[in-house]
């Protein structure tokens, strides 16, 4: 287990608008078939930091590994090429266009003239949305006239249709009810088993501890530390997320509250 | 369920579509009773057809312009550039090369008009789209620029007069391709509907998707057909005026028989060319990546660019396009009035932004059809044509076009918000 090379590896990974430093030499690790929590307050520079991963910004410094090799991912579509798949907070839906064209958009089925194939890839979407939501009809309406479930369950469809290998759910059950959020449990525990490698943003305390195998605590764009969910208590993950206080068992990172060492150094 | 319900439900028809077409047939019928019978006759929709036809080939990319979020304010002052720099090209400079009337000439006029297009909108659309200038701003810029540009190719001289085949492109007795070849564009034109139906059913059968009822199937093709031909039929029962046949008659050697020759025009050779781009602009927006792309940026730019889209490459190719059908427009202007003048296709940017607007182009971005704007370009020019025929002031023309626009897009408003 600890030699195994990870799945992702993100070293020393830095980012700056305009002179705010909203990544800041951030490390973190993910091995297939783990769910990796990242959790933290607003503006602690989660949702930044999975947008490097999934090609949406460009790094100031740092590197990606993916499978141990150096990964170059400039753009969303270099990172699809490794196999990272993304559902946004957002989840970044063309509103104007129906569920399939939205599924496959960037990676349309085409006839062998080269026009798109609507029927073909209404029939996938048709087949990956049942399997999500089976009482899914509204094929041919624009994703504006979903509801906020049915327009989460569109994202999710997208990202697990291509055969990701390595998941990013920025805030996946936000929009959902109780109902559809275990829904979404259950697809991540199943996503797991296939060996898929997920990092997982939430808010939700409960559901970090859930599904996540290890969580990373981030604050004002540092990590504070990463623990494992079997070793520590929610308490214990609400402290480093509060004040950036490190629990025994935790690794700390270069966020972590550095008082406390100090102290007991002294 | 009630039976228009029922009906549109089961041929699946656009209501905003059939509304729009039932607004233009008031406006014609209107026309037609307030004129005294002069406005739905032969020679009136054909005249009508050929008058749209230049501001409903650049409509049909301002439609993609408009869905992409941008706005092009200068596709007038373009239309007059390019105008001009055929004319030059056709009148004063291929024929010392090529010798007058040479058959080469028009294709060179063309394809340089079309090049000179395709960088204008080249140009816009790199600033638009790479370096971030506001679209508004880039083609306003554009509409100063390229009317000055016009005025400097001969220094606001007028060109004349147009080789004789580029002036085909323009419609008169010549540019139109006579009763038989209409005819035959227009059992064409069925047959290739027909093919849609059928190929279209076949594709939902082979993944078991609802289908249409075979009633709605054929009462589509009926009325599809019926439309066709009936418009054949129109364009085939307009004749040529007797000084024209006369002439003809000389010049091939035929006695005209007592009671005149009746010579058909036939469709139109401008109105085939903005069929024609309607047919292929349409294929792109609903066919292709790029259409879809387009309609992706309108709707959420951000999540185009997130699905690994290359948005500013698809935005300049926008106006790319929209540069060469300008050119197309710019040729069927010159061509008609058999002349190219520096304020050629002056405040045509309104009328086309116009047509697209009243055709159901969402300024917002994200919605909109080539057919719609089309349609809107048809609806304008009618305004314009009845309010001719009816002998209405120019300012009174303009305040009523100016009205029917504001109220068209809050009558849409309002349907928009019904639906939703």
């Amino acid at each position: 287990m600890e030699n195994r090379t990870p799945l992702v590896e993100m070293r020393n990974i830095s980012i700056a608008f305009g002179g705010i430093r909203a990544v800041d030499n951030v490390s973190v690790d993910l091995n297939g078939g783990e769910v990796v929590a990242l959790v933290g307050h607003n503006g602690a520079g989660k949702s930044t930091l999975i947008k490097i991963l999934s090609g949406a910004y460009r790094r100031d410094s740092g590197s990606i590994l993916i499978n141990g090799q150096e990964a170059q991912i400039g753009n969303p579509r270099d990172a699809k090429k490794y196999g990272i798949e993304t559902i946004y907070q957002t989840l970044a839906l063309a509103d104007n266009i129906d569920a399939a064209a939205n599924l496959f958009l960037g990676r349309e089925l085409r006839t062998t003239w080269g026009t798109l194939d609507d029927v073909a890839m209404e029939s996938e979407a048709r087949k990956v949305m049942g399997r999500l939501n089976p009482r899914f009809q509204r094929f041919k309406e624009p994703v504006s006239k979903l509801s906020g479930g049915q327009r989460q369950t569109v994202a999710i469809a997208r990202a697990i249709y291509f055969n990701a290998r390595i998941l990013i759910m920025d805030e996946p059950t936000a929009a959902l009810g109780p109902q559809e959020s275990a829904q979404v449990a259950e697809l991540v525990l199943q996503l797991k088993a296939d060996g898929i490698g997920i990092f997982l943003i939430s808010h939700d305390i409960h559901d970090v501890f859930d599904l996540a195998d290890r969580v990373v605590v981030m604050k004002n764009g540092q990590v504070v530390g990463t623990v494992s969910t079997s070793v520590v208590t929610e308490d214990d993950v609400l402290g480093m997320i509060i004040v950036g206080k490190c629990p025994p068992g935790a690794v700390p990172g270069p966020g972590a509250l550095q008082l406390a060492n100090s102290v007991k150094a002294g | 369920m009630s039976l228009p319900v029922r009906f549109l439900k089961a041929t699946e028809l656009d209501t905003r579509m059939l509304g729009m077409l039932a607004a233009l047939a008031a406006i014609w019928i209107g026309f037609h009773i307030a004129s005294g019978g002069l406005f739905l006759t032969p020679r009136n929709l054909w005249n009508l057809s050929v008058q749209s036809a230049s501001v409903a080939v650049m409509s049909t990319g301002m439609v993609l312009v408009i869905v992409t979020r941008n706005i092009d304010l200068s596709v007038g002052s373009l239309l007059g550039f390019i105008g001009m720099i055929m004319g030059v090209i056709q009148a004063e400079i291929l024929p010392a090369w090529l010798g007058f009337g040479s058959p080469a000439i028009w294709i060179i006029a063309l394809a340089a008009g079309a090049a000179v297009g395709a960088l204008v909108g080249a140009l816009q659309g790199y600033m638009i789209a790479f370096l971030g200038v506001p679209s508004f701003i880039v083609t306003l810029g554009g509409l100063l620029v390229w009317r000055g540009a016009a005025w400097w190719v001969t220094s606001g001289r007028t060109v004349a007069p147009m080789d004789a085949t580029f002036r085909l492109m323009g419609g008169g007795p010549d540019g139109a391709i006579g009763a038989f070849w209409s005819w035959i564009v227009g059992f064409v034109a069925c047959a290739a509907l027909a093919v849609m139906l059928i190929q279209a059913r076949r594709q939902r059968r082979k993944f078991d998707f609802p289908l249409r009822p075979f009633w709605a199937e054929c009462f589509l093709a009926a009325i599809g057909c019926v439309l066709i031909l009936g418009a054949v039929a129109v364009a085939n029962s307009y004749p040529w005026p007797a000084g024209i046949v006369r002439r003809y008659a000389e010049a091939s050697g035929i006695t005209v028989p007592e009671g005149g020759l009746f010579i058909s025009h036939g469709i139109a050779i401008p109105v085939l060319i903005a069929i024609g781009v309607g047919v292929v602009v349409t294929f792109l927006a609903k066919r292709t990546r790029f259409g879809r792309y387009v309609f992706a940026i309108g709707g959420n730019p951000e999540a185009a660019l997130l699905a690994g889209i290359n948005t500013r490459w698809i935005v300049m190719k926008v106006f790319v396009l929209m540069g060469i059908l300008t050119a197309i427009a710019a040729a069927i202007s010159t061509a008609r009035l058999n002349a190219a003048t520096n304020a050629q296709g002056t405040l045509d940017e309104l009328l086309v932004i116009a047509a697209a607007v009243i055709g159901g182009t969402s300024l917002g971005g994200g919605v909109g059809t080539v057919v719609g704007a089309m349609i809107g370009a048809v609806l304008m020019q009618s305004l314009a044509t009845g309010m001719i025929l009816l002998g209405v002031d120019t300012p009174l023309q303009n305040i009523v076009v100016g009205v029917v626009l504001v109220v068209a897009v809050w009558l849409d408003t309002l349907y928009r918000k019904r639906i939703r």
